[in-house]
């Protein structure tokens, strides 16, 4: 056998990765780290050193040409490097936050942030493969990593629940995934999504392929929480560790979302799978919207929020034009920055003692007035996640959503826009009780009342950066959607494809 | 028609043992039903011309895992599920025809509006199975998966003792 040059591509690889290889590379530092310096207190920043540069690498690459990298099995240029970022800063932020917040809960292990950054490993391969066994090693790898992370704090009954509840449904859909997979590659031969259609058109299985994009989407729509497979999410972000809930809640969906426009743009042919997009769209957004209303503890609302939320990106799916994979793109980007401020500043305002999993809204009567840089930030965020004007959430609603008119689903924004209407309620909600109620008027509150909210400065700076995103994303979101549509259109696309 | 025969043969037994593995009341019987299925799948790569996958499952599977398998019921001391009490064999049996008629119908539609998958060519599989072959594709082709695979197994290790050994506060 012949074994001369099959590695002569690895250092043009490893450059065209590596920010991966780098976050792959220092996480398993920071393991060897924990072993001999149980929870040195420099390990999480480590991690945040390595997130910054390898984000910075990737500022770099966004206007890159196309290409691919291990033999074909991942993306690189523009599209691999912007969902590259997306998923790092959900990492960097979130990791930012967490330093306090689990020293808080006295779940500081060192072991935490290395297994943060494995998934952040995974979620990069899912996010750029370019070949279903990757997408499939990279979502196995981020899963793995977030069952350990929400089962964290074991002694607690709601978050082992949770916890075990995740693993286990997580299983089964990894099943499903793994079933799709194999049709696939069955139905065409191959298993590079590139490749995929002419294999397809050779071969005439097509009951089988049909079979296997239906199996494929159960699997992705699990770990998006689209409904009707949602089940899971609001226990699961209400069980987990607030901050690692706003890590999991981000960058998981912006890797499974990229994932899914890569499947769907490089190897299915549109014109079947819009319409199921859109009634899952649909679905998704009305019981994510109206079981949100009802819900009195806020990390679940946020959860029943981010459920609809991934109703609001379906539809940028179901258009199934370059612009509607762009605007879904950049509405990631937004949904990521508001909800990792959201998390933060309840993560910020935890009393119960039990990861906020009992303490209702209503117990945080009149927090704005003597906490005004949280009860400020939320104001932003929550703004910014109803979709008002001069935020970033407006500007993401509109990139998903007239993409979708111009595809003839006028009827899917109406739902669309009812549904986001429906979101001011639960959303402002939180800042009425915020800001206009006493303490007095709710007996509930007098518990919070003696207790110090201490915003450590890491933390301040973290919603702070959130909120001039926000509004930079309001005011100019022009250049980053020029960006996003770049990727889809013109002369040397990322993904008009292929060497 | 010997290897045709042969997959029926396989994958009768390896349904059966499957539906035994879940129906078995003992712990130890099912996890022994899990290994006969394992064989019978193994046999299945054997006839795929898949030697080094056929005997890989053998050694790991149905050796080193199982015998991990039965260490854990063993040493945890599981007691027997209580007998549930005596399935009606003609509503069994009466569920089983009817099933298989049901499946001969959908079949014969099936092929008459001509939306069955064609069986690949027997020919196709030949000569992929060897070691060689495999391991020049799992470090060259699938290098990257292959590490991150690594990576994968490595986290799943530290969480393991992460959750169980940790002593809480």
């Amino acid at each position: 056998m012949d074994l001369t040059n099959i590695y002569a591509s690895l250092p043009a690889d490893l450059v065209a990765t590596f920010s991966m290889v780098l976050v792959a590379l220092v996480a398993l530092a920071l393991v060897v780290w924990d072993a001999f310096r149980n929870n040195a207190p420099g390990i999480p920043w480590a991690g945040v050193v390595a997130l910054g540069v390898a984000i910075v690498w990737e500022l770099f690459a966004l206007g890159d040409a196309p290409g691919t990298a291990w033999y074909g099995m991942v993306r690189t240029g523009g599209f691999a490097a912007f969902v590259n970022i997306v998923v790092l800063i959900g990492a960097l932020l979130s990791i930012i936050l967490s330093v306090p917040y689990l020293r808080e809960i006295r779940h500081a292990h060192g072991e935490v942030y290395a297994i943060i950054l494995f998934a952040t490993v995974g979620m990069m391969l899912l996010g750029t493969a370019n070949n279903l066994v990757a997408v499939f090693v990279g979502l196995e790898t981020m899963s793995i990593s977030l069952y350990i992370l929400t089962g964290l704090v074991r002694e607690d009954e709601g978050a082992t629940e949770s916890a075990l509840k995740y693993f286990l449904l997580g299983a089964f859909s990894t099943g499903f995934f793994l079933y799709g997979i194999a049709l696939l590659y069955g139905a065409t031969g191959t298993m590079d999504l590139a490749r995929m259609s002419e294999g397809l058109a050779a071969g005439e299985n097509l009951v089988m392929f049909w079979a296997g994009v239906g199996l494929l989407l159960v699997g992705f729509l699990f770990k998006v929480s689209a409904a009707p497979f949602h089940m899971w999410t609001p226990d699961v972000y209400q069980g987990a560790p607030t901050t690692l809930t706003a890590y999991m809640s981000t960058a998981t969906k912006a890797a499974t979302f990229a994932s899914l426009i890569l499947v769907l743009y490089a190897a299915l042919p549109p014109e079947r799978w819009t319409m199921v997009l859109a009634v899952i769209a649909v679905l998704t957004m009305v019981v994510g919207n109206v079981l949100a209303i009802a819900q009195q503890n806020v990390k679940r609302m946020l959860a029943y929020s981010s459920i609809a939320h991934a109703g609001y990106v379906l539809v940028g799916l179901a258009a199934g034009t370059p612009a509607g994979y762009a605007g879904a793109l950049f509405y990631l980007l937004v949904y990521s920055i508001m909800n990792i401020g959201a998390f933060g500043v309840m993560a910020l305002l935890e009393w119960d003692g039990k990861e906020g999993q009992t303490q209702t809204l209503n117990s945080l009567a009149g927090i704005g007035p003597r906490k005004p840089l949280l009860g400020a930030t939320m104001v932003v965020f929550m703004f910014a996640l109803v979709g008002f004007p001069p935020l970033g959430g407006f500007w993401g609603k509109v990139a998903v959503f007239a993409p979708a008119v111009e595809a003839g689903l006028t009827w899917l924004v109406i739902v669309g826009v009812l549904a986001s209407a429906v979101s001011a309620y639960y959303y402002l909600r939180v800042l009425y009780v915020f800001w206009m109620r006493s303490p007095e008027d709710e007996p509930e509150a007098a518990a919070v009342q003696d207790r110090v909210f201490a915003v450590p400065v890491t933390s301040a700076a973290v919603l702070i950066v959130c909120v001039v995103l926000l509004l930079y994303f309001g005011v100019r979101p022009g250049g980053i959607l020029e960006t996003t549509a770049s990727f889809f259109a013109g002369p040397g696309a990322s993904m008009a494809l292929l060497p | 028609m010997v290897a045709q025969l042969l997959f029926f043969l396989l994958a009768i037994v390896a349904i059966a043992a499957a539906l035994g593995m879940l129906i078995a009341r003992n712990p130890v019987n099912s996890a022994l039903w899990l290994v006969l299925n394992l064989f019978c799948i193994a046999g299945l790569y054997l006839t795929l011309n898949a030697q080094f996958i056929g005997i890989i499952q053998i050694l790991v599977y149905a050796g080193a895992i199982m015998v991990l398998f039965l260490f854990v019921i063993m040493l945890l001391n599981l007691a027997e599920l209580p007998r549930r009490e005596d399935i009606d064999w003609k509503r069994g049996a009466a569920f089983i025809l009817g099933m298989g008629v049901l499946a001969q119908l959908v079949y014969i539609v099936a092929m008459s509006f001509d939306v069955l998958p064609h069986p690949p060519a027997a020919q196709e599989a030949v000569a992929t199975g060897s070691a060689q072959v495999l391991a020049r594709a799992l470090f060259t082709e699938y290098a990257l998966p292959f590490e991150v695979i690594g990576l994968l197994l490595l986290v799943a290790t530290i969480g393991a003792v992460m959750l169980a050994k940790r002593r809480f506060v």
